[in-house]
């Protein structure tokens, strides 16, 4: 029997029952759909988290003081017990590195924003101009912190977007005086709308210089320092000559830890690509259903077609003829099954990326060919058993008058 | 051209065994018309199925065209059938979902032949059996009689050598039996042999062979 023949006839019974035909679509196209639309809002998770991380910067090298063995874990979680601070010094010390194009200290602390008689609590953040290439940071208007010496600071600062509306409501900040606890500056820029990110909303912090900072919080310790390396390359350079100058000036002790982005990047991906496969395998359990439901159809539908199969087999069909029929049958069901549910699969995506416009759900690439092929799979493999079935059919029996 | 020799065929009903065929002795010659008659359970139709290899005898030889075939197995048996033999059945056994064109077409589909060839032989065959206008109808949309000529028209697409008509005329009124036996006989004045099971004395007397069977043995064999 000739393939295109077998098709042919394949087609002709898949038109013939509807109602099987229908009943096996709409079970493997909400099996394949469950997995494609699973598997999209797992990787639209990864997306997503992977994009807050890249707009950390790029080539990122984080310092933060006390030593831990976690290699990727986020700025911010850990809590290291600091035998000893991690200072402006330390932090310039660090230009040494030919691997290093520009850092910046930074202080994080909570302070009390006033003008006037308006007043919130912010966070605050003391650090160099430098800043704002390595977190990318956009200014509405104005400029950033000046440069010069981080030990010695001019009183100026730079606002978020919505503590410059609240705080100055309608009129403009910039050039404005505003007082963080005891102390003033002038608002000399301000920061365009970002959202988040490394943990804070960049709409609703104040920027001040380093020494400002120190003042402010009375401390000389440094809460990070925010290291870019030269080129993706240079990274790890850059993370070897950092712990070599720091351990030098700390008589040899390993008092800090070093978290590059990549590190810290790949460990979330791990961590949500792992968990997108996971609730993929879940719903391809569906797909598992529907294949018990092919077989179950196809057993029938051997039983219902005896006559049929047994004429055929007088009329010179061999058990491989017949047994190829069903299985052309149950792929032809799988594949329609299969695009049915890519269809609606794709159509739900879209769906629940319009209710989170934010959220960038896309079916992994894996998941869109994993999902028809192990509906395709699961179909032959249960239409097995009722293809051998029908392939072993005497045929005076299967002809008998009923 | 069939030579069967010492057949047997015993089914086993529950604890009892049935016999169905005893050894029987029979050889037909190309081109015969041959009628099997004989009363109910009297084993024809099981002599008809083992000619057409549909059933294997228990033992016995059976020689077709000179090849021994009594010892093929299921795919050769198949393989066997579509080149040799034309079946017709009482209830016809069309596909019902298929036209009567695609019903003829279905030996030679199987049997993988070309589309073009098999245009050119169901172009032949429809218009043989007076069919043309009715290629495209489904078996429901068909009278028995032409049904039954669809039938007969499937049975001679591959051009076998021996045509086994089962009781053809038995779901047919007796005008329509007499019609469907004229195309029958058409088919043997062709060349090809005919046997032809029937309970009719008077469709099973237009045979110029007649056996008749009592108890799964041939206990006549007329002719002329």
């Amino acid at each position: 029997m000739r393939l295109a023949d077998t098709l042919g006839f394949a087609w002709q019974v898949v038109r013939g029952y509807r109602a099987r035909t229908l009943l096996i679509l709409l079970a493997m196209g909400i099996g394949v759909a469950a997995v494609v639309a699973v598997s999209s809002i797992g990787e639209g998770a990864r997306l997503y988290v992977v994009n807050q991380f890249g707009s950390l910067g790029t080539h990122l090298v984080v310092v933060l003081p006390g030593r831990s063995e976690t290699a990727g874990a986020m700025p911010g979680v850990l809590i290291g017990k600091t035998p000893r601070d991690l200072t402006i010094e330390d932090a310039l010390a660090l230009k040494r590195s030919p691997a290093i194009r520009r850092l910046a200290p930074l202080i994080v602390g909570a302070g009390d924003v006033r003008v006037g008689a308006r007043n919130r609590e912010t966070p605050v953040l003391g650090s160099t101009s430098e800043l704002m290439d390595i977190r990318h940071m956009a200014m509405a208007q104005g400029q950033f912190l000046p440069p010069g010496d981080p030990r010695h600071s001019q009183p100026v600062c730079v606002v978020g977007a919505k503590v410059a509306t609240e705080l100055f409501a309608g009129r403009s900040a910039l050039g404005e005086w505003l007082r963080v606890g005891d102390r003033r500056f002038r608002v000399v820029g301000i920061l365009a709308t970002q959202g988040e990110s490394l943990g804070f909303n960049t709409d609703e912090i104040v920027i001040v210089p380093l020494a400002a900072a120190q003042a402010l919080f009375n401390t000389e310790a440094l809460f990070r320092i925010l290291v870019e390396a030269k080129s993706r390359e240079q990274i790890a350079i850059a993370q070897s000559d950092i712990e070599e100058i720091l351990r030098e000036r700390h008589e040899g002790k390993r008092e800090v830890t070093v978290i590059t982005q990549d590190a810290v990047l790949a460990t979330f991906d791990r961590i949500l690509r792992a968990l997108t496969l996971a609730v993929g395998g879940l719903a391809a359990i569906s797909l598992a259903v529907a294949g018990i439901l092919i077989m179950n159809v196809m057993l029938i539908s051997v039983t219902q077609r005896r006559h049929e199969i047994g004429l055929l087999k007088a009329l010179g069909a061999t058990g491989a003829n017949i047994r190829l029929m069903f299985f052309t049958e149950a792929v032809l069901l799988a594949l329609g099954g299969a695009l049915l549910g890519l269809a609606v699969g794709k159509l739900g995506q879209l769906f629940i990326g319009q209710l989170f416009p934010s959220i960038p759900f896309t079916a992994p690439w894996w998941a869109v060919i994993a999902a028809p092929l192990t509906a395709i799979g699961t179909a032959v493999l249960f239409s097995v058993a009722p293809a051998r079935r029908a392939a072993r059919l005497d045929p005076v029996r299967a002809l008998s008058k009923r | 051209m069939i030579r069967l020799s010492g057949i047997e065929r015993v089914f086993r009903v529950g604890e009892e065994e049935v016999h169905a065929l005893r050894g029987i002795e029979l050889e037909i010659a190309r081109g015969e018309y041959l009628s099997l008659m004989g009363p109910s359970g009297s084993g024809k139709s099981t002599l008809l199925n083992v000619i057409g290899l549909l059933d294997r005898p228990n033992a016995g030889r059976y020689e077709l065209d000179g090849r021994d075939v009594t010892g093929l197995d299921d795919d050769e048996l198949s393989r066997a059938r579509r080149e040799k033999m034309g079946f017709v059945f009482q209830f016809f056994h069309l596909v019902a979902r298929l036209t009567a064109a695609q019903n003829i077409e279905l030996p030679m589909v199987l049997a993988g032949i070309e589309p073009g060839e098999r245009k050119q032989r169901l172009a032949r065959l429809l218009s043989a059996y007076g069919l043309e206008a009715r290629a495209h109808h489904r078996p429901d949309q068909l009278s028995g009689g032409q049904c039954q000529r669809v039938a007969i028209a499937r049975a001679m697409s591959m051009g076998p050598s021996v045509i086994l008509a089962d009781e053809p005329t038995g779901n047919l009124d007796r005008h329509t039996g007499q019609e469907v036996m004229a195309v029958l006989e058409r088919v043997h004045h062709g060349g090809g042999s005919l046997v032809l099971v029937t309970h009719d004395p008077e469709i099973g007397a237009r045979a110029q062979r007649r056996l008749r069977m009592v108890d799964g043995a041939i206990v006549g064999d007329e002719r002329g």
